[in-house]
């Protein structure tokens, strides 16, 4: 099975909320000195959902990523987790791309790797949720595509997944070659070996540029990016002991009626 | 070229009748059209529609267009996109607006790329540009850390998912009229890449998330899943259901179905506590709308304490079950 996963590297999510600062001007976040951009939480999920493709079917996985030159970690890393091989796409104009132009270009150095059973992303990214890039893949390169899946079996040009929907799963399948987005549900992540990871860091991860894959306009234009201010204030219930904070946290709640 | 004109919403049923979010959708598409000068309408797609028209005309539609064949009795991506795509061709509107729904996140970002206009999913505002009456469309970004507001100059229709239970939904008036259209878009099934296998829904017992007036809440502090017995326990003296941060659920410590935030569930109960759970973002984004919130946390810098009304620094381990026992006193007492 040929597989093709889309990563990308964004802000931690899990920086506490208090370092959260946005620049209004440049329309990003700040990116706080001390910490490492990281893989999108849900980008690991695809890139897991291929490895357990992988695991019960020969298969290759190329992972490929838009973004500066510090995503080669992130490629280096999902190669050390299971995958085989890896392709920045960098260039000052793909910078600031929404959806629409990030799929474009995508969808482009999908075509330039050849063939391929499937293709696999996650179902939104960590810093703008917006959601799209996967379908957008899928519509530019016109194969079917299920998104949010928590489970996928494929073999003999066919795919069977789980969708994950609001009350329950549904199961679907699709022809090969298609696109599927993953969810969380798919499993936790497995860790990189040791081995792995020295060997990705000696593989040559080629990037390809504005010559090798053309850029696009963006459809949709950010206006502005804000903080919203926060307006609680917080009243902390006391005690002498915990036990004794519990009760207190019981009276002050029927207090106010909320028990 | 005709102007385009006019505001689409995606409905959707539950029961056969508009669910909740197709009377939200009904709300701010009713505002919209106004302030447009246009008219509304909605369109359901599916298969036995029966009198849900009916009922999305008494809700504010001008016009609502029915696409009923047994082909859409199950969603697939390839012939709702297909079917919506011909509809927007023919009809030409200048909004079109989905739910944020496992439908509208599915056949939202597909439709408008066949369409090559622009999108933007989870809205929690829409309104228009004063002089250009341009759609601005504000969501939710870095996990719920802060909003972005996003326009569509060229693309049309200009497109957007709302968040569900955020848009003032429009209430039922049986004095309105309005027209019923059937449409067929005319799909062959050959053109429909895929089928649907079987369905499960998860089973849920007790109250549904949703649509409880108490939530108690563990997260990635809580450990393992015995301790989430207590968290039960609490919540079945309070009347109430239990969920989770996306941490335990990953972790398996709890069903998947309890996860609530920005990729889990929405909910806005009149008491939410907060157990052991640090309060990020993407957690807080489906919260935030909890009436009295409480958290308790041994970390006083928990992020969850920046929207709490009441808060406790401490073990859970050693406040919870005393709160419990305090609690049970006073309800036994009422």
């Amino acid at each position: 099975m040929n597989m093709i996963v889309c990563v990308k590297e964004i802000l931690d999510p899990e920086i506490p909320a208090k370092s959260f600062k946005v620049d209004s001007e440049a329309k990003r976040a700040i990116k706080p000195q001390d910490i490492q951009l990281v893989i999108s939480d849900y980008d690991e999920s695809a890139v897991e959902a291929a490895l357990k493709i992988k695991d019960s079917l020969e298969s290759k996985i190329t992972v490929i990523s838009l973004g500066g030159e510090s995503a080669k970690n992130i490629i280096r890393r999902c190669i050390a987790m299971g995958g085989d091989e890896g392709v920045l796409l960098s260039d000052p104009l793909f910078i600031d791309s929404d959806s629409y132009a990030t799929a474009f270009v995508l969808a482009q150095a999908i075509k330039k790797l050849g063939n391929f059973d499937l293709v696999l992303c996650g179902r939104q990214e960590g810093d703008w949720d917006a959601g799209q890039v996967g379908s957008a893949i899928a519509e530019f390169l016109g194969i079917p595509s299920v998104t949010m899946i928590g489970n996928i079996e494929a073999k003999d040009g066919k795919a069977v997944v789980e969708r994950v929907i609001s009350d329950g799963r549904e199961t679907v399948e699709i022809p090969l070659p298609a696109l599927v987005t993953v969810s969380s549900e798919i499993g936790e992540p497995r860790y990189p070996s040791f081995r792995r990871v020295r060997e990705a860091s000696k593989m040559e991860i080629p990037t390809w540029n504005a010559q090798d894959v053309t850029p696009t306009k963006s459809r949709n234009k950010m206006l502005s990016l804000f903080v919203p201010p926060r307006e609680v204030k917080c009243e902390f219930v006391t005690g002498e002991t915990p036990e004794e904070v519990g009760i207190n946290l019981a009276l002050k709640l029927r207090g106010v009626k909320s028990i | 070229m005709t102007e385009r004109k006019g505001v689409v919403i995606v409905g959707e049923l539950s029961d056969g009748n508009p669910a909740p979010i197709t009377t939200e959708l009904l709300g701010i598409g009713r505002k919209l059209a106004d302030e447009l000068g246009q008219e509304l309408s909605t369109l359901f797609i599916g298969s036995g529609i029966g009198e849900a028209a009916n009922e999305a005309i008494f809700f504010g539609a001008d016009k609502v267009y029915v696409i009923d064949k047994p082909l859409f009795k199950d969603y697939l991506t390839d012939s709702y996109v297909g079917a919506l795509e011909k509809f927007v061709k023919q009809i030409e509107p200048e909004l079109l607006l989905l739910g944020h729904t496992s439908l509208g996140r599915d056949l939202a970002p597909r439709l408008a790329f066949r369409l090559e206009t622009g999108l933007t999913q989870d809205c929690v505002e829409l309104a228009l540009e004063p002089e250009t009456k341009l759609l601005q469309k504000t969501k939710p970004v870095y996990g719920g850390n802060a909003l972005a507001i996003y326009v569509c100059e060229e693309g049309r229709p200009q497109m957007a998912t709302i968040r569900p239970k955020v848009m003032e939904p429009s209430t039922r008036d049986t004095s309105r009229k309005g027209e019923v259209i059937p449409f067929d878009p005319e799909l062959g099934e050959a053109a429909i890449r895929g089928k649907v296998i079987s369905k499960a829904k998860e089973e849920i017992t007790g109250i549904k998330l949703e649509e409880a007036n108490v939530v108690v809440c563990g997260g990635r502090g809580i450990g393992g899943a015995e301790p989430f017995q207590q968290l039960e326990e609490l919540a079945r003296m309070l009347n109430g259901a239990v969920g989770a941060t996306r941490p335990p659920c990953d972790a398996k410590w709890c069903p998947a179905h309890y996860q609530i935030g920005l990729t889990g569930k929405l909910i806005s109960p009149t008491l939410y506590i907060g157990i052991a759970l640090s309060g990020a973002s993407q957690h807080l984004a489906g919260m935030s709308g909890s009436k009295t919130i409480v958290a308790i946390n041994k970390d006083p810098e928990a992020n969850i304490f920046g929207i709490a009304h009441y808060g406790v620094v401490g073990e859970y381990g050693k406040v919870v079950p005393a709160f419990i026992e305090k609690c049970k006193e006073l309800i036994s007492k009422t």
